[in-house]
């Protein structure tokens, strides 16, 4: 007997909200299996990773520092992504706003200005764009894959910001040190939950959920863009302009890594450090992903990957797990929660013989 | 019985009573909660793992007089600041955070727990609640290098380093310094690989400088690569952080390696007797914070008693490493003659000695 | 002077292979249309369970089979997400790869403090003792003549057999090649399948042969690079040699160049190979006939029968 997948000729309202729930009852199982084989209580694990992180406010407030850039950054790329347009590059876009925003305060260092933090975004925000502006240039003018340009341009990213820190912009006070000055009190994000490292990022966050949210749902461009994704020769014929859309789709993610790279060093970090993402570019898509592309979803999957990270560390405190098992863990979460959007568009049957030739053997 | 002897017996009375009460208390008491937080995951060789031997020494030493709990792979930047937190806001009474990039992070998160004392390993600020401590692992270098002084025969030594900060050029001027003192025509050759731990480029760089004539090596990152090419090649090696001659059976010389164990064990213990004060260590020899790892038989009897006798005076302090005449790597004079470099001097330098070949990279 | 060339061109002939195996394997991956962003996770798995094997029975060769074995169960993970449930590539890939480096780290964990054995070259009778040449090409460690090997078999394979064919067909529009009577599926499981494999292989040199010695994220941004070094080669094998050898000879030479106390290395100087990829990419994307005749045109793209 064959299981085969098959087509559902609309997609599933039901299963829309049913598939997350499915995967988080997988990954449960899997957990308990994991728990059993490691000897350990599956209640506890349970406990140390989803529960223990967030029991006070402060992880309640780390819980948003660490969802802030994911959902702001994937916010961004899904604007692409609706439209085909294949951003990998948030990582570097991140590094390069915080290399033009940090670039602001360490030249304002020490000159308290209310006019600093507002420079600083702006910059924040124009270098991630001018980053995710060289593959939308090459996509439109050579035809060039963007998904392999702005993965190229991580790279080139991080170690101009490294080449920074060790050199042109090191502390002087710093003993030589690898790291820029910490900047100063006009130069870094107000705390907006006393007590916690929560910042002024969740508000810019939450607002560009909400954005992009109208921007989707009311807006013209936002229709144009998600009939593009879903048929590409369709809305050529509509005229729309599909040179317009890569460079919408990848300055959106450019924006939105950047600012959330300023906010970074800006926010929790205060410097500039050779290194400034634990990989928020690359995590951002997998949360588009899991939030299938709405902002609401993104907000969903983003506190629940940035609960993900927390829950490594809990474990390890708790449980006394190595850090390794938290990866592990990691990745079949996500593995479940892709897997499972098949049920959205697709249908499992029972193929009878007649059938399986056209089917994807399972 | 006179007046004041009478006082006397009840003041010794008193203290007695008293000394008895407080080392029933510390009997009693809760163990000493000690939290590490490791930069990488522990592994069986390299800078983590001799800070978890230290870990381990300090429960031997004190028993159930403390518990501690480390963190593995906590990258630096803006995560590490919620890791040391919740150790802080879990109770625990010492924290020892053990990377140069946590040291804003520690005294970030000291400032809201000033009744726990952190202790920061190789940076440079302190607070009224953070110690600092960093050992003086030049000396051990200095002594590696008298060893390969004697063992080359084609008097160039090779140095696998990671990034040209102080830390790392300390050691190879002491690393040459070492050599030179012993044999005048060695030279030693640097190889930068950019970062701390690649494997794979550890190793292209000692094949490289093996194939460049070099009959040592010695590396200043944190794998065994270097160590285990050398062994393959049939040259002499030094390992650094911890004895690597498991991973070169023949060819080990020696290795420059950490002892972090009296220093947590001696700091715990001050906390527990409420006679910690915030300091800045810079351990060495004599302190036992640094030392070389048992000598290759192959290395004759009157150098390991050469080396013997420069531990000894550097221990006593009849010899510093870095005293002068010095020449720098141009053969001007840097440290003249009578005079040694101060610490601050030796914190902060940037300048090869005579006998390392190469540019120093800006 | 001739010592220094025959020892730059076998140091590179070392660093080029792991990543000849990983980019080969993904490139016929990629040729069935399939973007595998996972090379990195694979082939740390792939060097986590070769090191362990080999570890454990003594033996090099079983390591290098139980690291294609791993590496292409990966791939098969891999396989299950986008092909049969229609998973997103780009977000699989990356997801396989988080999952790669926790679970070979966990998997690794007993195995830090082993070493292995070195592995001497192969001697080829009277061919290895010829001058310069002899050292060159005949006596060399087995792998890399396996990687030589799995070279020819490859290109043979893309350009002289109908399984090239197919696979390039799949890869062009699976549309069409259903239309011939193709299983794309299937197809596309044994293309990624295959690159798994390789890029196990790719891990299992690092860990057996290369340094030999297995820690967490040994492979240090190498599958991101093999990934690059398929566009560079605009998805050809014999030029994924060249780009493989020039990658891995740069870093050589660079290395050389500063123990020689020439030049003065930098951040900067290390960006210029993915630059160089950028540029390449640009030069075969500007005429859109080039690209046509390099690129899968359905590279990245889900396919599913019904849709």
């Amino acid at each position: 007997m064959w299981l085969k997948i098959e087509a559902r000729p609309a997609p599933s309202v039901r299963m829309k909200y049913l598939s997350p729930l499915i995967a988080v009852a997988l990954t449960l199982m899997t957990g308990v299996i994991f728990s059993a084989f490691m000897s350990l209580n599956p209640l506890n694990t349970f406990h140390a990773f989803f529960i223990s992180p967030i029991d006070d406010w402060y992880g309640l407030g780390e819980l948003g520092v660490n969802a802030i850039p994911l959902v702001l950054i994937g916010t961004g790329l899904a604007i692409g992504f609706r439209s085909n347009v294949w951003n990998i590059g948030a990582e570097g876009q991140l590094a390069m706003g915080a290399i033009f925003g940090g670039g602001v305060a360490l030249y304002f260092y020490e000159q308290e200005g209310a006019y600093v933090l507002p420079l600083m975004f702006v910059m924040g925000a124009l270098g991630g764009m001018f980053w995710a502006s060289i593959p939308a240039f090459l996509r439109t003018r050579f035809n060039t894959n963007e998904i392999l340009v702005s993965l190229m341009l991580n790279y080139v990213a991080i170690l101009i910001l490294s080449y920074l820190v060790h050199d042109l912009w090191r502390d002087p006070d710093g003993f030589n040190f690898p790291e820029s000055r910490l900047f100063s009190e006009s130069s870094t994000l107000p705390i907006v939950l006393e007590g916690t490292r929560l910042h002024f990022g969740v508000v810019i966050a939450l607002g560009a959920v909400a954005l992009a949210w109208v921007f989707v749902r009311k807006s013209f461009l936002g229709y144009q863009m998600q009939v593009a994704g879903m048929a590409n020769a369709a809305a050529l014929y509509a005229g729309f302009k599909r040179k317009r859309m890569v460079w919408v789709g990848l300055l959106s993610g450019g924006l939105a890594a950047g600012v959330a790279g300023l906010m970074e060093v800006a926010g929790p970090i205060g410097q500039l450090l050779p290194s400034v993402s634990p990989g928020y570019g690359y995590a951002a898509i997998i949360v588009a992903f899991v939030g299938r592309l709405h902002p609401f979803g993104i907000l969903l999957a983003g506190l629940l990957m940035s609960l993900l990270y927390l829950g490594g560390e809990s474990a390890q405190m708790d449980l006394g797990l190595p850090s390794a098992v938290t990866g592990v863990f990691q990745g079949m979460l996500l593995f479940y929660l892709l897997a499972a959007d098949l049920f959205i568009n697709f249908r499992m049957r029972r193929d009878t013989a007649g059938s399986r030739v056209a089917g994807a053997g399972l | 019985m006179s007046k004041l002897s009478v006082r006397k017996t009840v003041s010794m009375w008193a203290a007695a009573v008293l000394g008895f009460a407080v080392s029933f208390s510390a009997f009693a008491a809760d163990p000493l909660k000690v939290g590490f937080v490791y930069v990488s995951p522990i592994g069986d060789a390299g800078w983590t793992y001799q800070h978890d031997q230290g870990r381990k020494a300090m429960e031997g030493a004190l028993g159930d007089k403390v518990e501690t709990k480390f963190i593995e792979s906590v990258p630096e930047g803006g995560e590490a600041e919620r890791v040391i937190r919740q150790f802080a806001s879990d109770g625990y009474d010492l924290v020892f955070t053990t990377s140069f990039g946590y040291m804003n992070p520690t005294i970030k998160v000291a400032k809201q727990f000033p009744d726990v004392v952190f202790e920061h390993a190789t940076g440079y600020k302190t607070a009224g609640n953070v110690g600092n401590y960093v050992a003086r692992f030049y000396e051990a270098r200095y002594l590696t290098g008298v060893v390969a002084g004697h063992m080359t025969e084609s008097n160039t030594a090779g140095y696998v380093a990671a990034f040209p900060i102080p830390e790392v050029l300390r050691g190879i001027n002491a690393f040459t310094l070492g050599m030179r003192s012993v044999n005048p025509d060695a030279q030693v050759k640097v190889i930068w690989v950019n970062s701390w731990f690649d494997p794979g480029r550890e190793r292209e760089a000692a094949d490289v400088l093996i194939s460049q004539g070099a009959d040592v090596v010695t590396h200043h990152t944190d794998s065994t690569a270097a160590v285990q090419a050398a062994e393959d090649a049939g040259v002499w090696s030094v390992g650094y952080h911890s004895d690597m001659s498991k991973y070169g059976p023949e060819r080990h010389l020696t290795a420059a390696t950490h002892h972090w164990g009296g220093y947590y064990t001696k700091t715990a213990r001050e906390v527990i007797n409420g006679a910690w004060e915030s300091t800045r260590v810079w351990g060495g020899l004599a302190e036992g914070m640094v030392s070389i790892a048992p000598l290759n038989d192959e290395v004759p009897a009157d150098v390991a008693k050469q080396v013997e006798g420069v531990t000894a005076a550097i221990k006593d302090g009849g010899f510093h490493p870095f005293q002068g005449p010095i020449k720098d790597q141009g053969g001007e004079v840097a440290v003249p003659e009578g005079k040694t470099m101060t610490d601050e001097e030796l914190s902060t330098m940037e300048w090869y000695v005579e006998g390392v070949l190469g540019k120093l990279p800006k | 002077m001739t010592e220094t060339i025959v020892g730059i061109l076998l140091a590179t002939l070392g660093a080029g292979t792991p990543l000849v195996f990983a980019t080969l394997g993904e490139l016929i991956t990629e040729k069935s249309g399939v973007l595998n962003l996972g090379v990195e996770g694979m082939m740390l798995i792939g060097a986590v369970c070769g090191f362990a094997a080999a570890a454990e029975s003594g033996s090099l060769w079983f390591g290098v089979v139980i690291s294609m074995f791993a590496g292409g169960g990966m791939a098969l993970l891999f396989g299950i997400l986008t092909l049969t449930f229609q998973a997103n590539q780009v977000a699989a890939g990356l997801a396989l790869t988080i999952f790669g480096i926790g679970t070979s780290a966990y998997i690794g964990l007993d195995y830090t403090s082993v070493t292995l054995p070195n592995i001497d070259p192969i001697q080829l009778p009277f061919l290895s003792d010829i001058p310069v040449i002899g050292r060159l090409l005949f006596s060399l460690d087995p792998l890399i003549y396996l990687s030589f090997a799995m070279f020819g078999a490859i290109s043979w394979f893309l350009y002289r057999t109908k399984g090239g064919l197919v696979l390039r067909a799949v890869g062009e529009s699976p549309e069409s090649a259903v239309s011939l009577g193709h299983h794309v599926i299937a197809i596309r499981y044994l293309a990624v399948w295959f690159g798994g494999a390789m890029a196990g292989l790719g891990g299992a040199y690092l860990a057996l042969v290369y340094t030999p010695l297995w820690v967490e994220e040994m492979t240090a941004g190498r599958g991101w690079i093999a990934l690059a070094l398929v566009v560079f080669s605009t998805w050809r094998p014999s030029r994924v040699m060249v780009g493989a050898y020039l990658f891995g000879g740069v870093t050589i030479v660079q290395f050389h160049i500063q123990g020689f106390g020439v030049d003065i290395p930098s951040q900067l100087l290390s960006t210029l190979p993915y630059l160089a990829t950028i540029l390449v990419l640009v030069l075969i994307s500007r005429d859109i006939h080039t690209i046509r005749l390099n690129a899968p045109a359905s590279l990245g793209k889900p396919y599913h029968p019904d849709l």
